[in-house]
Order: C-alpha cells, then sequence, then structure tokens
C-alpha cells in the first residue's frame, strides 16, 4: 500500500512538470506581458518599466525565466503577483482555502442528500418517487452552472433571505466569532447549493443502479431466500458493495467541482481560486496563472490519489502492488 | 423495471412474428419511450429554426434599437381594451417615467403579418433574403423575449446565437470521436508498446486541470482575432481535452474483439491492419458510440457557454448562448430585467433533452 503511495506521488512529478511545461508555453504566447498595459499609463516612465522589466526577470529568454520559476517552485517559492504586489502563494493559500471550503461544503450537501434519495428511489423502484427522483435528477444534471447560479442570485436579490455574493458581510471584522460563524454560514448556503446540485443529482442515479444491480446478484438472493428482512437484504448485504464503486467516481468529480467552482465563484463573488484565475488571465499575472495551474493540478491529483486509496481500504478485492 | 418488462415483451413479440430486423427493434423500444421521443423532436426543431434562424428571427443579430434597450418582453395579444381580434396583434411601447419599464401605447394595435420584409439576411448562409417568417410594421417593434442593452431582440439573437452554440457540440464531437476512435483502435488492436505510449499519454491529458487550461489558452487568443477562427480554436481546445476518455473506453472495447475468432479469421486471410480495425472492429463499438456522443455532445455546449460566459470564448456583437447569459451577470441588470435569462433556459432545454435522449437511446440499443 505505502509503496503504491509513494509510486503514484511520484509518477505526478513528471505530469506536474509537463503541465508548467505547457501553461509556460501557453502564457508565452500571449502578446505583451504585465508591463505593456503599464507602458499605456503617461505618468509611468519607460526607465521605471525597464527597472521593473529586469526587476521581475522579464528582460530574460524564456527557458532562464523558467528555469528560474521551477527551481523556485522546488523551494515552495511560486513568485510573485504583479497585480496584487504579494507573493503568489501567499494569494494562492487565502483563495484556495476558500475554494476547498465550498468544495467541502457542496461535497456533503451532495453526498448526505444523494445516498438516501438513492436508496430510496432503487429500493421503491418504478414507484412515485423513483420517477420524481429521476426526473429531479435529469434537470439536476442537465442545469448550466452559470445559469443555476444565476437564478439564485435572482432569487437571493428579489427575496433578500440570504446574502447575494461573498463570502463575509461588510461589517465582519467587527462580529464575535459566533456571528461570525453564522454570517459565513449563511454565505456559504447559495454556492454550495449550486454547485453541490450537479453531482448531488449525477451521485444519486449511480447510487441507485448500483444499488438495483447488486440486489439482483446471487448472494442478496441467496440471503432473501433464506429469510433475512429486506432493510438486512438492503442494508447488511448490498449497501456496502453499491458504495464501494461510488468511491471512485469521488475523485472523478474532483476536477468537475474545480471548473464548476470557478463559475459560482464568479457569478457570487466568492473569493477562491477560479475567480483569482480569471482575474490573473485578464491582467496578464504570469506567476500567478502558473501558481494557480499548478495549485489546481495538485488538488486534482491528490484527489485522485485519495480516491484510489480509500478504495483499497473499502474493498478487500483490491490490491495495489 | 418496467424498461426491461417492455423489452421482454417485445422480444417474445418478436419470437411470435419472427423476422423483425434489430433496427425495427430499436425503433419499437424507442418509441415506446415517450420523454426521448419529445427529448428528439424538441432537439430537432432547435436545430432546424437554427438553421433557419434569419428567417425564423424577426430582426438581424445586430439591429439595435437605441430607443428601447431593456425592453420587456412584448406578448403577442389576440384582444385588448376595445375587445377581441381575429388577427394577432401587439401594442406600441414607451418609455416610462421612471429608469425601468416601457408603458403601453392605448389604442394603436399592430397586427402581426406572416413573410414580411425586413433586414436582409442568408438563408442557409447562401441565398440572399429580407423576407422574415413574422414581424410587424413600423414603428411596431415586436420582442418577443424583450431586449438587451442595446436594444437588440433578445428572441432574435437566442436564434443566432443557436447556431453557434448548438453546431459546436457537433463539431466538437465529430473531432473528438475521429481522434477517439482512431487512436483507441490502435492502441486496442496492436497493444503492447504502442497501447502503452498511448495510455500514459492520454492519462496526462486527463490529469490536466482542464477548465483552468482552457481558460489560458483561450485567454491569450489575441482579441483582435476573427470570431470564426476564434470559433474553431475553442472546438479544437474542447475536443482535445475530451477525446482521451473516449479513446480508452474503445480501446478496451476492441481489446475484447480483436479476440473473436472472425477477427483471426480475416487477419489469416491477410486482410490489413487498417481494414481489420475499420471494418472489423470499430462498427463493433458502434452502440456504444452513438449513446455516448448523445450524452457527451452536452459537455460542448456547457463548455462553449462557461468560456464565453466569462468573456473568453465567442466575442460581442456575435451571439452565442453564453455571452448572451454573460449579460445577466450585473446584479441590477439581472433583477430588473429577468428576460436577460433566457438564453439560460434554453441551454437547459437543449442539454435536458440531449440527456434524455441518449438514456432513452441506451435502453433501446441494449435493453438489459
Amino acid at each position: 500500500m505505502y509503496r503504491f503511495i509513494i509510486r503514484r506521488v511520484l509518477s505526478a512529478i513528471p505530469l506536474l512538470i509537463a503541465i508548467t511545461l505547457v501553461s509556460f508555453a501557453i502564457m508565452q504566447m500571449a502578446p505583451g506581458d504585465f508591463l505593456t498595459q503599464m507602458s499605456l499609463n503617461p505618468q509611468i516612465s519607460p526607465q521605471l518599466i525597464e527597472k521593473l522589466r529586469v526587476t521581475y526577470g522579464l528582460d530574460q529568454p524564456v527557458y532562464v525565466r523558467y528555469l528560474r520559476w521551477l527551481w523556485g517552485v522546488v523551494r515552495l517559492d511560486f513568485g510573485y503577483s504583479f497585480a496584487y504586489h504579494m507573493p503568489v502563494i501567499k494569494l494562492i493559500a487565502q483563495r484556495a482555502a476558500a475554494t476547498l471550503l465550498l468544495g467541502l461544503s457542496s461535497t456533503i450537501f451532495a453526498w448526505g442528500i444523494a445516498v438516501p434519495l438513492g436508496i430510496l428511489a432503487a429500493v421503491h423502484r418504478n414507484s412515485w418517487i423513483d420517477r420524481l427522483t429521476s426526473i429531479l435528477a435529469f434537470m439536476g444534471i442537465s442545469v448550466p452552472t452559470a445559469f443555476l447560479a444565476l437564478l439564485a442570485v435572482f432569487v437571493a436579490a428579489r427575496t433578500g433571505w440570504l446574502p447575494i455574493g461573498g463570502m463575509h458581510h461588510m461589517s465582519y471584522e467587527f462580529m464575535s466569532p459566533w456571528q461570525q460563524f453564522w454570517d459565513l454560514l449563511r454565505h456559504l448556503v447559495l454556492p454550495t447549493l449550486v454547485l453541490g446540485i450537479g453531482m448531488l443529482a449525477g451521485l444519486m442515479r449511480q447510487v441507485r443502479s448500483n444499488l438495483l444491480e447488486t440486489l439482483r446478484s446471487d448472494y442478496v438472493t441467496t440471503a432473501r431466500a433464506k429469510g433475512v428482512s429486506e432493510r438486512v437484504a438492503v442494508y447488511r448485504h448490498a449497501f456496502g458493495n453499491a458504495i464501494n464503486p461510488l468511491i471512485t467516481i469521488f475523485g472523478y468529480y474532483i476536477g468537475d467541482l474545480l471548473s464548476g467552482a470557478a463559475l459560482v465563484e464568479i457569478v457570487m463573488a466568492w473569493p477562491g481560486l477560479g475567480r483569482l484565475m480569471l482575474d490573473a488571465l485578464s491582467g496578464k499575472d504570469i506567476y500567478l496563472v502558473m501558481g494557480s495551474l499548478v495549485i489546481s493540478s495538485i488538488m486534482l491529483i491528490s484527489g485522485n490519489l485519495l480516491a484510489d486509496i480509500l478504495l483499497a481500504y473499502s474493498d478487500p478485492r483490491i490490491r495495489y502492488n | 423495471m418496467l424498461r426491461k418488462q417492455m423489452a421482454d415483451k417485445s422480444i417474445k413479440a418478436t419470437a411470435e412474428r419472427t423476422s423483425l430486423s434489430p433496427g425495427r427493434l430499436f425503433l419499437r423500444r424507442f418509441s415506446r419511450n415517450r420523454a426521448a421521443v419529445t427529448s428528439a423532436v424538441i432537439l430537432a426543431v432547435l436545430y432546424l429554426s437554427a438553421l433557419l434562424a434569419g428567417f425564423i428571427a424577426p430582426y438581424a443579430m445586430d439591429r439595435q434599437n437605441r430607443q428601447a434597450p431593456f425592453h420587456q418582453p412584448i406578448g403577442i395579444r389576440w384582444s385588448d381594451e376595445s375587445g377581441w381580434s381575429r388577427r394577432p396583434f401587439v401594442h406600441e411601447y414607451h418609455s416610462g417615467k421612471g429608469i425601468t419599464g416601457y408603458e403601453k401605447a392605448a389604442g394603436k394595435r399592430y397586427y402581426v403579418r406572416l413573410f414580411v420584409r425586413g433586414d436582409r439576411y442568408k438563408l442557409l448562409g447562401l441565398i440572399p433574403s429580407d423576407r422574415h417568417l413574422f414581424g410587424v410594421d413600423a414603428p411596431g417593434k415586436v420582442y418577443l423575449l424583450g431586449t438587451d442593452r442595446f436594444g437588440r431582440d433578445i428572441f432574435s439573437r437566442v436564434l443566432y446565437g443557436a447556431q453557434i452554440s448548438l453546431s459546436i457540440g457537433l463539431v466538437g464531437i465529430v473531432i473528438t470521436f475521429f481522434i477517439g476512435l482512431t487512436v483507441g483502435g490502435i492502441s486496442g488492436y496492436y497493444g503492447g508498446t504502442v497501447d502503452n505510449l498511448i495510455m500514459r499519454f492520454s492519462e496526462l491529458v486527463m490529469a490536466f486541470p482542464s477548465f483552468y487550461l482552457i481558460l489560458a489558452i483561450m485567454a491569450v487568443l489575441p482579441t483582435g482575432m476573427a470570431s470564426s477562427l476564434r470559433y474553431l480554436l475553442m472546438i479544437c481546445v474542447l475536443s482535445f481535452i475530451g477525446w482521451a476518455g473516449m479513446a480508452r473506453v474503445i480501446r478496451g472495447m476492441v481489446l475484447s474483439i480483436r479476440e473473436r475468432d472472425y477477427v483471426t479469421a480475416a487477419r489469416s486471410q491477410g486482410v490489413s491492419d487498417w481494414r481489420i480495425i475499420t471494418r472489423h472492429l470499430l462498427p463493433n463499438t458502434v452502440s456504444y458510440v452513438i449513446v455516448a456522443i448523445t450524452l457527451s455532445l452536452p459537455g460542448y455546449i456547457l463548455g462553449e457557454v462557461a468560456l464565453s460566459f466569462l468573456g473568453m470564448g465567442i466575442q460581442e456583437p456575435m451571439a452565442s448562448w453564453g455571452n448572451m447569459l454573460q449579460a445577466a451577470q450585473n446584479i441590477r441588470v439581472l433583477t430588473s430585467y429577468p428576460w436577460m435569462l433566457a438564453p439560460g433556459a434554453m441551454i437547459f432545454i437543449t442539454v435536458l433533452s440531449f440527456n434524455l435522449l441518449g438514456d432513452g437511446l441506451r435502453d433501446a440499443l441494449d435493453p438489459r
């Protein structure tokens, strides 16, 4: 097991290097750099710009800059953000925390609802509840995240029940810790719903079909033939085996979560990575873009690894050697 | 399962009447699924109206009406204070006193007429014409879904936007499947080192944080780029990410099919590898491919929407559902002019239809 983990972590390194290479190359294709915009400002002298160019190393050839940057990354120095005037790593740490919080809350929301509903639909299949959940699931899978986020903002603005965006109230700094927590929770509700619904719908269908499949297998029939109650047949015998494959899906959703989160964050002014990335892209803030890409890749890779490890723990048939 | 029962029944029915071809069987099963059939019809209507957008839309994509920004939707009516009418008509509106809203001008009716002359367009991009399916005489206006910031008719723009948003899925999927089938077929048939290399490469592609990467690529494209070129590049980028998953599944299927006797027979007769792959292996994956196409098409539509929504995709003044939705992002616009969300509803309907259709196709092609 440890061997497997170490091997996976090691194999992620060339992958990460490939990702950084590709993204560095892409950013080089961009016309102009961060200083081009500055040079349009008549208040800033060309001498100052030239000086900045040297300080930031923008006068060096591409490969020098890449290697320098890569060497920095190894020492956890992701460079400096031109626009925010702070180290990239600090900026990303703040924002990634917000994205992780949102991802975590919507994952909990989705699984918490999808699993019981999926079981219900499978146990009472072809009943009204099965049909209703199946219709809702199709709608949930199909609704575009951006549209749903806009709808949520619209409802929030019209009713005033929940904040329309952001992570904190303006007076957050002056609140007691308990109020702060409550405030954060209130701000978290809508983004969580919007981001979680697609995942919920997909998961629910999976839980349902997996459970149906398992309920049809021979060992469940045997258990039933021996006279165990339906409840025991479903929860004791079938449930565990039906849930197992879903753990791989958990890893698979992380990629979706990251891209979905970007849209939600932008519409709902959630100060996360996606928003940061978009701002960085439009500002040609190259090291910030690179940093975000690397961090999101690491999140993706470690999410998949986590899923594999969980699967190995929960399913005795799987052995990684 | 109801569908299973239905399938069983239809199999029995086949046994009684004997010779029903697989195609026939499929059609029979498919037509029993009401949701899937409805979806197919909806999609057909959507694609047809996108094709004939110029004719159906009452106004040109970029026809502005500076007097009527954010005009509310104007309903086609059959009656008003002065009674019923035998012909449908619309009212004229004047800008009101407040910031928002237009007030109905009493009395005057503008009758909706068919095949009226209006903005010039090219039908199917070829035939120049100025006839529109419907319209009203000036100075009346017919804004079925209201207007946007520049007073452009949203209904017309939704139709023009459909040309982009709907075609992106089709073109993207063709590219993806071409790559996915070829690469997956080669990888599965040859196995060994080739297979290993291809699979490692596809893993690499799949491990990319694709959305951020696509964003980055789209962001560095020069702003002055021709929109048709931008459109093509966007499709290519979306397809480049999509082929890997497809190739892996095809490879798995080909791996098992190539062991069958008829493939060995073909090989022993000296049939070329290429011919075996394209004639004997890939056709066996067709039913999977059809379902996968239907179910992965929404991904491309949603991809375009996400990119254009973030300002990295199709640029103004071209209309796409994504960039139209972007205009609704402003909180004041969103709350005061909710009809700006119309393109979002269109995306939802389209994607839902594709998902229901795909589900129906799967049940009909592979009744387990």
